[in-house]
């Protein structure tokens, strides 16, 4: 079988944001990019599943400009076996990049394919259900444990109210969350490796998908700044402006 | 224009975050009809038509219908598009994961998490963390939302006689079986629509630690949450994660014990109204949002706050 992983290059998580002065978008120029962090941990599941023997090998594919290459090479110094550019502007929409998929998923035949339940850039947290609707395929969304059974997977969400166990038919696609695993980090021999590692380039046009976005950001704006509070000295203190100068308690 | 609100559920109980969808719907304007989805669900529905602003409900009742199965909810949806001008959700988990499916089925593009109407095809919502917040026109055909409860206030849960009426309640797609959950189970109020909130974070140390913020809690009607770290170093359940791959949470109080206050906790919890840090480091982040610092060890602090509330 094999394995799918979309891996979306984001701002690094450490960095904070700034709005653009012209309220058009935020500073992207010298920022710090890295792989979403929620792909790091797709990438890790399918490079484990490998090494258990129920995988045979692990393809990662971006969509975006050339520099997302770097977040392939990522993947692929992690352990994933090949990559895939699909190269597009930016700001591609998750719908747009949900119909870029299929037709990736079309050429490749995974069985599953692992994808990070939000990016963190734009948390829009939709791209996997997308991509499982366009495919007719079954979903597992915010996962933190996934066991395959012959042709069925059973996985466990993170939901409001706590735990969900579901059984999905493969081929599926599972959309990952924090606590399915701790990512590792690539090694130096690897990065040097993964160099070598055969990474097809594509575009959009190619893929025969119109990725002209549906939505129009007409402002994007700092969010209301909260005034500065004040160091109380003890709890006692804490207690008494609580009660009789928010009045909360 | 008229607007269907998926409800979110259990079958027995209607979700509070439903109520703070309606009130987006009616700033959005229109007729408002409730879908809600499940089985034997019959009061919820009860509970949906007396919303106020509400003027029809929709029930599907179906064994597919029972455990919120995106891959049989999202077809039910798009059957029922037609017609409205919006389909809605809130961000909760169910809402996140249908209503992206119903939207890719039709072919338009979902707005996720709104926090504010601003007429009736854009809105904002919150990206990177919430350090920008993003104004967003949508021109689709239908335009699919998913609404942050915290955002918006609670509609009136009395007041409202919508109609009740059944609609083909959709069939089993046979991709995904739900096999069961394990949810925790709390007297305390529900983390996201709770008036009080007490976190803690790596500086707990241990679960049974939280037993102190419980005791608090209890004397304050409050909910206990965390950040990322202490459900990571399993201090508490999943579902006690307060932050921007977590709950968002905007309480009257939100008091941040042992918690260093990293960007991704903060997106969480940074909208409440009155924030209170307990922190032994004087340099930690929370303190840049906190109304009321104060720098104590927690393990000192925390007994004598709960002996000081009586
Ligand atoms: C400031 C700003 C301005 C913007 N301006 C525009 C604009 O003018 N026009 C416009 O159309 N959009 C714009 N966008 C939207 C944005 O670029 C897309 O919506 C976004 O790339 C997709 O959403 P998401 O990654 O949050 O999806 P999610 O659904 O949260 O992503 C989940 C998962 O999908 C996969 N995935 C997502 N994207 C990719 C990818 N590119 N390659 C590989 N895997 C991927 C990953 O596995 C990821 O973990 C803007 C966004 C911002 C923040
Ligand atoms: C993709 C991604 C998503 C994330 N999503 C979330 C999220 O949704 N929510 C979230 O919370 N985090 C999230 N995080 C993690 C986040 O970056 C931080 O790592 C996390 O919030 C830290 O938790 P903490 O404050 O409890 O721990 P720490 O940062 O370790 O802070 C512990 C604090 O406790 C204090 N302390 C220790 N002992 C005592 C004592 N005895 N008395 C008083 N104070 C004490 C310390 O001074 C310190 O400030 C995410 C990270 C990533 C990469």
């Amino acid at each position: 079988m094999k394995v799918l992983v979309p891996v979306k290059r984001v701002i690094d998580y450490n960095v904070k944001v700034r709005v653009k002065a012209d309220n058009s978008g935020v500073e992207l120029a010298n920022v710090k990019m890295a792989m979403n962090p929620f792909d790091e941990i797709a990438v890790e599941e399918a490079l484990r599943l490998k090494e258990a023997g129920g995988a045979d090998e692990v393809v990662a594919v971006s969509i975006g400009p050339t520099q997302n290459q770097e977040t392939i090479r990522t993947a692929l110094a992690m352990g994933a076996d090949r990559g895939i550019h699909i190269e597009a502007p930016h700001e591609v929409e998750p719908l747009a990049v949900a119909k870029l998929l299929k037709a990736v998923v079309e050429r490749e035949e995974p069985g599953l394919v692992f994808v990070g339940k939000q990016a963190i850039d734009d948390d829009c947290n939709q791209t996997g259900q997308m991509l499982a609707a366009l495919l007719g395929w079954a979903q597992g969304t915010f996962v933190s444990g996934i066991e395959i059974k012959g042709d069925s997977a059973t996985v466990v969400r993170e939901v409001d109210g706590g735990l969900e166990h579901l059984e999905v038919k493969m081929p599926a696609v599972v959309t990952v969350d924090l606590r399915l695993n701790e990512p590792r980090y690539a090694s130096l021999p690897n990065i040097m490796k993964a160099k070598k590692k055969p990474l097809d380039s594509m575009s959009a046009d190619e893929l025969g998908v119109d990725v002209t976005p549906r939505l129009a950001i007409t402002r994007v704006e700092e969010p209301p700044a909260r005034e500065a509070g004040i160091k109380v000295s003890d709890v006692g203190e804490l207690v008494d402006k609580l009660k009789n100068e928010a009045k909360v308690i | 224009m008229s607007i269907l609100i998926l409800a979110d559920h259990d079958n027995g109980q209607l979700a509070a975050a439903t109520l703070n969808t309606v009130t987006a719907a009616t700033q959005i304007g229109g007729d408002i009809h409730v879908l809600v989805a499940g089985d034997a669900s019959g009061d919820v529905a009860k509970d949906a038509a007396a919303i106020a602003g509400v003027s029809k409900v929709l029930t599907a009742e179906a064994d597919a219908m029972a455990h919120g199965i995106a891959e049989n909810i999202a077809p039910l949806i798009q059957s029922m598009a037609s017609g409205y001008s919006h389909l809605m959700a809130p961000a909760t988990t169910t809402g996140k994961n249908i209503m992206p499916r119903v939207a890719a089925l039709l072919d338009v593009m979902q707005v996720s998490d709104i926090i504010k109407v601003e007429s009736a095809d854009t809105f904002q919502r919150p990206i990177y963390a919430g350090n920008a917040i993003a104004t967003v026109t949508s021109s689709e055909s239908v335009k699919v939302v998913t609404v942050r409860s915290t955002a918006f206030e609670a509609a009136a849960a009395e007041g409202g006689s919508a109609s009740i009426e059944a609609v083909d309640s959709g069939s089993d797609s046979g991709l995904s079986s739900y096999v069961k959950s394990e949810l925790s189970s709390s007297e305390r109020p529900e983390l996201t629509s709770a008036p009080i909130v007490i976190s803690g974070g790596r500086g707990m140390q241990d679960g049974s630690n939280f037993a102190m913020l419980e005791k608090v809690a209890d004397k304050l009607g409050a909910a206990v949450g965390a950040s990322r770290a202490a459900v990571d170093a399993g201090f508490v359940p999943n579902d006690y994660q307060v932050g921007q791959t977590g709950k968002v949470v905007a309480p009257d109080l939100y008091v941040a014990v042992g918690i260093s206050g990293a960007i991704q906790h903060l997106a969480g919890m940074k909208d409440s109204k009155v924030i209170v840090a307990i922190n032994k480091d004087e340099e930690a982040p929370i303190f840049q949002v906190a109304d009321f610092g104060l720098v104590a060890d927690l393990f000192d602090a925390v007994p004598e706050l709960e002996g000081k509330l009586g």
